[in-house]
């Protein structure tokens, strides 16, 4: 009988899974450092909420819950939904949009290895599109912050919606860079003079900066634990450097540094851990290439010209969708056939 | 050896993985001889191609070396009894082939003389390179690095001579195997005639051996053999599956064999280095394939290669080892990547066997249970012919075999790469083989299908041609009266008014369409027939009266019985007279025949 081959060297999916979770951690120490621990609160939260749903989803599919749990794979969703959605939200905003990915998105679908779509990004875009206020109100960096909140304060806000006596919730909240950078432009404002406010620090919002490489930093472990190919961060971080370099180069009063675009919004996030989704993204190495520019590229337009101040949830989706289209367009060439 | 070792570029193919080697435990002794075993067990079905047959009786007294089984067609290779004895059974037994079914075999009972036939060495430098390759048709020699292709036919293109270069495979690549690393620590200079035989087999001037660097001692040992000769030791990097013919001859030479050529196509032929010393036992010492190096190994006492005749069985090898640990649960032939289970310990050791590895769970742990694909791709990361493996998996999974072989399936080579490397452990060699089985399948269903439309438009031809057929036959029963004013005039004036008749009759008939050539042949039959009956009158039963067919006995008994009824009495005296008259009946049953058919065919026209 063919059994072969009786050896094996792949880490488990859980392991993969597992190194991911340890890939954000960096990145979550930073945002506490900067935002204040309310993003434990949604983190735990949206934990809570996929493995539930997960589980409850996995039941009603009969399929084997254990197996399935233990591959940690709802919750690098559930995480990457909690640190893309603003920390000071009412709790069942992220209960909502976890529900949504991992029902939706992920268990309807057939669950893992079947989901077309980032499950997270979809969760996101669902809130983006239906919460569009809640989702918009970032808490202030904690050093900008004229009132800061305790981690009491900021439990006590997820829960029940309720500030400190004296508190407006305007103190506590603020404009992102990108967000601000946007509405400024609008104004006929001129980018050196804009990104002069106090939300902007070296290379893209103040304390959000930080967030960013430490992201990056967890990136890196992905990429030496090979746990993610260089194509996708390499090909997204250099088409967005060169896109936002081309207009920048154009017109600088008018468009941000590609530095800045590179630290600000979601970049660094989307760059190693979201694009870098398996599932949905395509598998051929020049494919990969493709997609992660095309998601750069969307990302950017969306940023300069969309409703949005941010697009990576958008621009993802969206090029999910033309997977497959890549996938078969990119074949390589197969040993011993002509291309 | 450094220096010497770096010399020669080698050429990256993509993918290959590195399994934990595990060859130093089967390295450590020399090459073992075995005592003769209790039986021989020589299945009949150890190489590719055709089974041979069989030239022997049970009973037979035979000696070592001589012919068992003869090679059958095209691509078969002969079996020879592995030591002298008797020939105890022909009959099917448990093989070491994967499908784990009994298969014809040959049992020899040795009488411990191991006397060998009359060898017959062959002056091979100075023989006509065609005669050589011919005789190699009884040598027995397969492909010894485990895919067991008659040598014969990639040797055929030889003599044509368009081979300028001969790649002898010793990177041994598979885990666990060191056969062809033993074999070439102690037997190089053997090896260096094999080369020089199967250089003038092919007229190959360049000649390069390639060895996977985890071999010191054995490129130590060629390089030394090959020192002072034009023959290179290439040392590639260990990296599975370098051995695999086509990766290792583009490692060695940079040439990409299309995936549709073979690789004398390109003026190149691969030996694995056990079939290269096979082929110089055969030619220089008269001997045809009859033993091989196995390495035994895993989880056995001792691990160790031993020099092993074909046919002997799997337990005295064991034995041989060591034996088994307590807690060896199978046997797999073959290496770790690309063997496979054998279904049961009481096996022969056969051409193909270059590894037995005895497994046990703390070993080769059970697989855990496939998750499902994540596409994350490190298949295709690790596959040598650059396929995309998870792409080829969904589709051999929901059986679109069609996109199945728009990505190229049939290169696969089932090395195993993909499965080794994937985190959901999805046993994807399993799935092309499937695959690649029902595809085959298919086409074969296609193709009798064809066969069965061609078939049932001949069937149809056929019908249609006995309608008509069964048309004449009425015409003649509806003539049946006529016989008897015909029979009278007969007796009256020998006929000559048939003969008219019979004229008249024919002339539309030759005039015409296909269907009339049809029943003129029908005709003719019928004449036969007349003729036949003609002889049975006389006396003489035809010598194939017992195939006639019922009809015309029927036909012969009913002319009896009217004659009879007419009471015309059956002279014996005038046999011969009488049978001329039934024959005459018969001739103008068949030219009315003919008549009717070519009215029908005339009608049918219009």
């Amino acid at each position: 009988m063919y059994r072969s081959p009786y050896i094996s060297d792949a880490p488990p999916v859980s392991s993969i899974m597992f190194k991911v979770l340890l890939a954000l951690v960096p990145g979550i120490f930073a945002y506490v450092w900067v935002f204040g621990g309310g993003v434990l609160v949604t983190i735990t939260l949206a934990t809570a909420t996929a493995i539930l749903a997960e589980a409850a989803m996995l039941k009603l599919r009969r399929r084997p819950v254990q197996p399935f749990l233990m591959d940690y794979s709802a919750v690098v969703t559930a995480w990457l939904l909690a640190l893309a959605i603003p920390p000071l939200s009412p709790w069942w905003l992220i209960v909502v949009g976890t529900l949504f990915a991992i029902v939706v998105a992920k268990q309807l679908y057939g669950g893992l290895g079947y989901n077309p779509f980032n499950p997270a990004m979809v969760g996101y875009a669902v809130l983006l599109i239906s919460f569009p206020a809640l989702m918009t109100k970032w808490p202030a960096a904690l050093q900008l912050a004229q009132t800061q909140l305790s981690f009491a304060d900021q439990l006590q806000f997820i829960f029940s919606g309720l500030l400190p006596q004296d508190v407006k919730l305007d103190a506590v909240t603020s404009a992102t860079p990108l967000d601000y950078l946007k509405t400024q432009l609008t104004l006929k404002h001129d980018v050196a003079s804009i990104i002069q406010a106090p939300i902007f620090g070296i290379a893209g919002g103040k304390g959000g900066e930080y967030v960013t490489i430490a992201y990056l930093l967890g990136g890196l472990y992905l990429l030496q634990q090979r746990i993610i190919s260089w194509h996708l961060p390499t090909a997204f971080l250099g088409a967005l450097a060169i896109i936002s370099g081309l207009f920048w180069l154009i017109n600088p009063g008018h468009f941000a540094s590609p530095l800045f675009h590179l630290f600000s919004g979601a970049s660094m996030l989307c760059a190693f851990f979201i694009i870098t989704d398996p599932v949905s993204g395509p598998t051929t190495p020049k494919g990969k290439l493709y997609f992660a520019a095309g998601v750069a590229v969307i990302t950017y337009l969306i940023r300069v010209y969309g409703g949005y101040p941010d697009g990576v949830a958008f621009s993802v989706i969206f090029m999910n969708i033309c997977v497959p289209l890549i996938d078969s367009l990119t074949q390589p060439r197969v040993f011993g056939h002509e291309k | 050896m450094n220096s010497l070792v770096n010399l020669t570029k080698v050429f990256k193919f993509h993918g290959g993985v590195h399994p934990p080697e595990n060859k130093a435990q089967s390295t450590q002794l020399p090459i073992g001889q075995l005592p003769l075993p209790e039986k021989i067990v020589l299945p009949l079905r150890q190489h590719v191609g055709n089974i041979p047959k069989i030239k022997v009786q049970v009973g037979d007294k035979v000696l070592k070396g001589q012919l068992l089984a003869e090679a059958e067609g095209t691509v078969s290779a002969a079996i020879h009894a592995t030591t002298s004895g008797t020939i105890v059974a022909i009959e099917d037994a448990i093989i070491p082939h994967p499908s784990g079914l009994p298969d014809r075999c040959i049992t020899i009972k040795p009488d411990g003389k191991d006397e060998w036939i009359a060898r017959q060495p062959q002056d091979w430098r100075n023989t006509d390179c065609n005669t050589l390759i011919a005789s190699l048709r009884s040598s027995g020699i397969v492909g010894f690095g485990g895919a067991t292709f008659p040598t014969q036919i990639k040797l055929r293109v030889g003599c044509k001579s368009e081979i300028h270069t001969l790649v002898v495979n010793a990177a041994e690549c598979e885990p666990y195997i060191t056969c062809d690393d033993m074999l070439m620590r102690e037997r190089a200079n053997e090896i260096m005639k094999g080369i020089e035989v199967t250089q003038r087999l092919l007229g190959a001037e360049k000649v390069l051996i390639g060895i996977e660097d985890n071999k010191p001692e054995a490129i130590a040992s060629m390089q030394a053999a090959t020192a002072n000769t034009s023959i290179q030791v290439v040392v590639v990097p260990t990296l599975y599956p370098s051995g695999d013919a086509r990766r290792l001859v583009h490692l060695v030479l940079g040439t990409e064999i299309p995936y549709d050529k073979r690789s004398t196509d390109v003026g190149l032929q691969v030996f694995n280095v056990a079939t290269v010393l096979a082929l110089y036992r055969f030619f220089e010492l008269g001997e045809p394939a009859l033993s091989r190096i196995v390495t035994v190994t895993g989880n056995v006492q001792k691990p160790q290669n031993f020099e092993v005749r074909f046919g002997t069985p799997l337990p005295h090898l064991i034995k041989a080892a060591g034996g088994a640990k307590p807690d060896t649960t199978h046997y797999i032939m073959g290496g770790p990547m690309m063997g496979f289970d054998l279904p049961d310990e009481n096996v022969p050791i056969t051409k193909a066997a270059n590894c037995i590895i005895a497994a046990s769970p703390n070993l080769f742990a059970p697989p855990p249970t496939p998750m499902p694909c994540i596409r994350c791709a490190r298949c295709a990361d690790a596959c040598p012919v650059n396929l995309q493996p998870q792409e080829l998996y969904w589709f051999a999974k929901s059986d679109n075999f069609e996109k199945a072989n728009d990505y190229k399936l049939f290169d696969c080579i089932e090395c195993g790469a993909c499965s080794y490397v994937c985190p959901s452990n999805i046993p994807l060699v399993q799935y092309y083989r499937y695959a690649k089985s029902e595809i085959i399948a298919l086409d074969k269903a296609r193709e009798a299908a064809d066969l069965a439309r061609e078939r049932n438009e001949f069937r149809l031809a056929r019908i249609e041609r006995e309608k008509q057929e069964r048309a004449a036959k009425h015409a003649e029963r509806a003539a049946a009266g006529k016989e008897e004013a015909a029979k009278r005039a007969l007796e009256a004036e020998k006929s000559p008014a048939l003969e008219a008749n019979k004229n008249e009759a024919s002339s539309p008939a030759t005039s015409g369409v296909d269907d009339v050539k049809k029943v003129a042949i029908a005709a003719a039959i019928e004449r036969a027939k007349a003729a036949k009956s003609a002889a049975a009158a006389i006396g003489e039963a035809p010598k194939n009266i017992a195939n006639t067919d019922e009809s015309v006995k029927k036909e012969i008994a009913e002319i009896d019985a009217r004659r009879q009824a007419a009471g015309i009495e059956k002279p014996a005296v005038d046999a011969e007279k009488q049978a001329k008259i039934a024959a005459a009946i018969e001739r103008a049953k068949a030219a009315k025949a003919v008549a009717e058919a070519a009215k029908t065919a005339e009608t049918k026209e219009e």
